[in-house]
């Protein structure tokens, strides 16, 4: 008996993978245990150990492939009465009783069944499916012996559409969310695009691992959160003079003592202030949630493109702490080594461009949390005060514009001022920030 | 004329002036785009028009004039004998000819596609240079549709040359002479067609055939009606038989033949070599572009006919079979449509063929042979035309129309049909398999009676247990 190895549960809501890489060839022998492919989900690389000992048969995807839990990945040989299997030339055809029964059971439970062949519909009703993106193996047929009508498409484009605009997820916790929802498309179908070849040379380039992943969560974002923006500048001047004077000792501890790590802890003092900004909304239930943790994730710009590794508990840890915790998370993150645990269970995020420049920018929440903070470069600015006898007087001061991005369907404009503020408060006067350590 | 080098843009370049190629740049004149064909040949038309489907049909017209006309004999027709006239028929065919090409040159030209007469090389994705009289030297192009078609295979070590005793399709449709024994190598639908023709219009045929039937690959009971007829009018059909060689002389072609065959070795006044055709990708640049041609010299290409090259697409002959004329005009049409950027592709689900002897023999979608191989669960229905008054005042008895039908479902799957006039009731079999129709809906459309049409509705009826006209058995 030949036996499958089919893509297990990855863990929390992860249903779906990209195929990084492949670690063993069709002939090879391999133990159970041995890694035996790279699985790419949610942003982390995982890498999957087999649960057979055998020599592999067949491998049914190839680097590049989404799979998803459930689907057969690879074909080892087995037991003692072993048959002869023939090595597969693509898409298995004849597959196994087994995973024939499998697809039955799938299909009874997922309403539109697997239909073998050509769809019988009209040539008008193909050319129309083809016009609205829409797969006619998808579409319940209304015609006679399973015949699909232009009008079963129109409806079921329509269906679609709406489907693709609702907002909530079910039964799901909020963290499930973005493994579940399909390509986030705020009104129906996207037109299609032109031919560019049209106006000149173009180059095709696939949408796979870390541009994809973030191109939904942004895209769900976006049509998801209203989003509102609110803008401040913290004066940096004293907080800066206390950075640099700890700085050397922070690096004899193996850490770095950044601006992000006293916003980090600026920030959870803020959020503890106002909790609705440590929460998610869930819309299905009408409820907000709470969350009693304080993780905070970082967005990180590494040559796969953008990720969020998550520092937890920043509430109970030290300054010295965070800025050794945060230094390893990064070189992690930026060598590819981050796992799908340092990436999950974000409660709020910064990002942190001043490194790059800029005067400001509108940072987009990370969904499903409430709020975000931006960060753009510091710099000396003339603030204008009054002295001691009432006059004007310009000073140099080290100035930090914040921008924090708020769904507003959960908090609004005066919470956002004030949790600013709170913000400001501690950035401004190292003093009370370094007593919440 | 202008000297050098003079290189044209234009958005869409044509290569061949065929169905596939005409066709294609019509539609993308049409939808708005500069389209630039490039026909190797001095006038548009390709293979069909200037020395295949339509000379051939007025060949078949008058094969089947001369019958009917003998036929009617017995039915109170009286008349002496008739004559030929050869140099009239062939003028008749070149009249055809030059009304159907003039009209594509006056089509062409209102729809302000450029026609530049010379042989295209590709010289990369982009650019083709060309060789000819034309003051063009290369065309540069956004996007190129390869319509190059096919060109009949030779016997083995030979070529066909003008003038010759042996000869192609193109040679015989010339219509040099009636010669008084003809060899007919193969009997493919070419080869039946015009053996049949030059049967008729007076000379004594032979076929020979490898395999083992005549039209190898229909299903056999249609076969049958037309080897009925054929036995009559040639001289011989040696089935599982071949050429092993040929001479040709000044007054005939001896051929020595090996198989089913008493006399092997013969002398004929001509030989028509009708076994097969290949495509024409060679000598074309190709090596330049990204193109991918396989190993039988058809290009790979995609359901929207895009070669492997993002520039060029192929369309026709030259991407495969059936090498057939509407097939290539569907994919003409196609080919433009995606250059255009509309959400088209080649998805059929039957490519109808037709066989123009008399009896026709006409298909489409799956065969009852096919449907076996597939393992398919299926039921056919039959009408025989023995049992069509249509059929019976025609004098047209010897046929019979088929239905290939899903056993569970009752879908028309495939059509088969034998008999006068299959080349157009063929499209509503067509239209059945497209539209996804069961066998009701063809028994509940109604056909006009009497008429040889009304035998489609019957089929399915007889599939169902129901048919009028004859005694059938519920399924």
């Amino acid at each position: 008996m030949a036996r499958t190895f089919e893509l297990p549960d990855l863990g929390e809501g992860i249903h779906e993978g990209e195929i990084i890489e492949i670690l063993v060839s069709v002939g090879d022998e391999v133990e159970e245990g041995d890694d035996i492919l790279v699985v790419e989900t949610d942003k982390a690389a995982v890498e999957i150990p087999s649960p057979y000992t055998g020599e592999v048969t067949g491998i049914e995807v190839e680097p590049g492939d989404m799979v998803h839990v459930g689907d057969t990945i690879i074909r080892f040989s087995g037991g003692e009465d072993e048959e002869p299997v023939e090595p597969k030339e693509g898409p298995p055809v004849e597959a196994p009783e087994e995973a024939a029964e499998e697809v039955e059971e799938e299909a009874a439970l997922e309403a539109p069944p697997e239909r073998e062949g050509p769809i019988p519909a009209s040539p008008a009703t193909r050319r129309l499916a083809r016009e609205l993106g829409i797969d006619l193996r998808e579409v319940p047929p209304s015609g006679p012996a399973g015949r699909v009508t232009a009008e079963d498409v129109r409806a079921f484009a329509d269906r679609k559409a709406e489907e693709e605009e609702a907002p909530a997820p079910r039964e799901e916790a909020p963290e499930r969310v973005p493994t579940e929802l399909p390509e986030a498309i705020p009104h129906g179908a996207i037109p299609s695009l032109p031919d560019f070849s049209r106006w000149g040379e173009v180059e095709r380039m696939p949408l796979r691992s870390v541009r994809r992943a973030t191109a939904r969560q942004m895209a769900l974002a976006w049509s998801q959160i209203p989003h509102v923006n609110h803008q401040d500048k913290a004066d940096l001047t004293e907080l800066e003079r206390f950075r640099r004077r700890h700085r050397e000792r922070i690096e004899e501890e193996g850490g770095r003592l950044t601006p992000t790590v006293f916003a980090m802890k600026a920030v959870v003092a803020a959020l503890k202030q106002h909790p609705r900004f440590n929460a998610s909304l869930d819309p299905e239930n009408e409820e907000i949630i709470l969350k009693q943790y304080y993780h905070i994730g970082v967005a990180v710009d590494t040559d796969r493109g953008l990720l969020v590794p998550v520092i937890r508990d920043v509430d109970r840890k030290s300054i010295t702490q965070l800025s050794v915790e945060l230094y390893d998370t990064v070189q992690r993150t930026r060598a590819g080594e981050a796992t799908l645990d340092d990436l999950q269970g974000g409660t709020f995020t910064i990002t942190n461009i001043g490194i790059l420049g800029g005067t400001g920018f509108f940072p987009i929440i990370n969904f499903p949390e409430v709020a975000i903070l931006g960060m753009a470069r510091a710099r000396w600015e003339p603030i204008v005060g009054r002295n001691e006898a009432g006059e004007f007087e310009t000073e140099p001061r080290y100035m930090l514009p914040l921008m924090v991005a708020f769904d507003h369907r959960v908090v609004d404009g005066a919470d956002a001022a004030r949790f600013m503020g709170v913000l400001k408060d501690a950035l401004e006067t190292p003093d009370k920030l370094l007593l919440t350590m | 004329m202008v000297m050098g080098e003079q290189t044209l843009e234009t958005e869409v370049a044509v290569i061949g002036g065929g169905p596939g190629g005409y066709a294609a740049a019509f539609r993308a004149a049409d939808l708005g785009l500069e389209v630039t064909l490039i026909n190797q040949e001095e006038r548009l038309g390709g293979v069909c028009l200037l020395r295949g489907c339509i000379p051939s049909k007025v060949l078949l017209e008058m094969s089947t004039l001369i019958h009917d006309a003998r036929e009617a004999r017995g039915w109170g027709l009286e008349y002496g004998e008739f004559q030929i006239d050869v140099d009239a028929l062939r003028a008749r065919k070149d009249l055809v000819i030059d009304r159907l090409v003039n009209g594509l040159e006056t089509l062409a030209e209102r729809r302000d596609v450029q026609v530049i007469q010379a042989r295209a090389v590709f010289e990369a994705s982009d650019q083709v240079r060309l060789q000819g009289e034309s003051d063009v030297s290369h065309v540069k192009y956004r996007h190129a549709i390869l319509a190059s078609g096919s060109t009949p295979i030779p016997p083995p070590d030979t070529e066909f040359t003008e003038g010759s005793r042996i000869m192609s399709s193109k040679g015989a449709l010339a219509l040099p002479d009636i010669p008084e024994t003809l060899l007919v190598v193969g009997a493919g639908y070419n080869g039946v067609e015009l053996g049949s023709a030059y049967a008729i219009l007076g000379s004594r045929v032979t076929i020979v055939e490898m395999e083992d039937t005549i039209l190898p690959g229909v299903d056999p009971d249609l076969v049958k009606h037309l080897a009925r007829r054929l036995r009559r009018e040639v001289e011989a059909i040696h089935l599982n038989t071949m050429v092993e060689s040929m001479e040709e002389h000044e007054d005939g072609v001896t051929v020595a033949l090996k198989g089913d065959v008493d006399e092997r070795e013969q002398t004929f006044d001509r030989v028509l070599v009708a076994i097969g055709r290949r495509p024409n990708s060679g000598d074309m640049g190709l090596e330049n572009t990204d193109v991918q041609v396989e190993e039988d010299g058809f290009i790979a290409v995609d359901e929207e006919r895009r070669t492997d090259d993002q520039h060029v697409f192929a369309v026709g002959d030259v991407v495969g079979a059936p090498m057939l004329a509407h097939k290539a005009i569907y994919e003409g049409k196609i080919a433009a449509e995606v250059i255009a950027g509309e959400p088209a592709a080649f998805d059929v689900r039957c490519i109808p063929a037709v066989v123009y002897t008399d009896p026709q023999i006409a298909w489409c979608g799956l065969s009852e042979a096919e449907a076996a191989d597939q393992g398919r669960d299926v039921g056919v229905g039959t009408f025989p035309w023995a049992a069509s008054g249509r059929a019976l005042t025609m004098g047209a008895t010897a046929g019979s129309t088929k239905i290939i039908f899903d056993a569970e479902t009752e879908r028309v799957l495939g059509v088969g049909i034998v008999g006068r006039g299959a080349e157009d009731m063929i499209a509503e079999g067509a239209l059945a398999v497209e539209m996804g129709a069961v066998a009701q809906d063809l028994a509940l459309t109604v056909h006009p009676h009497p008429t040889l049409a009304e035998t489609e509705g019957e089929a399915a009826e007889a599939f169902l247990g129901l048919a009028t006209h004859i005694i059938s058995r519920r399924q």
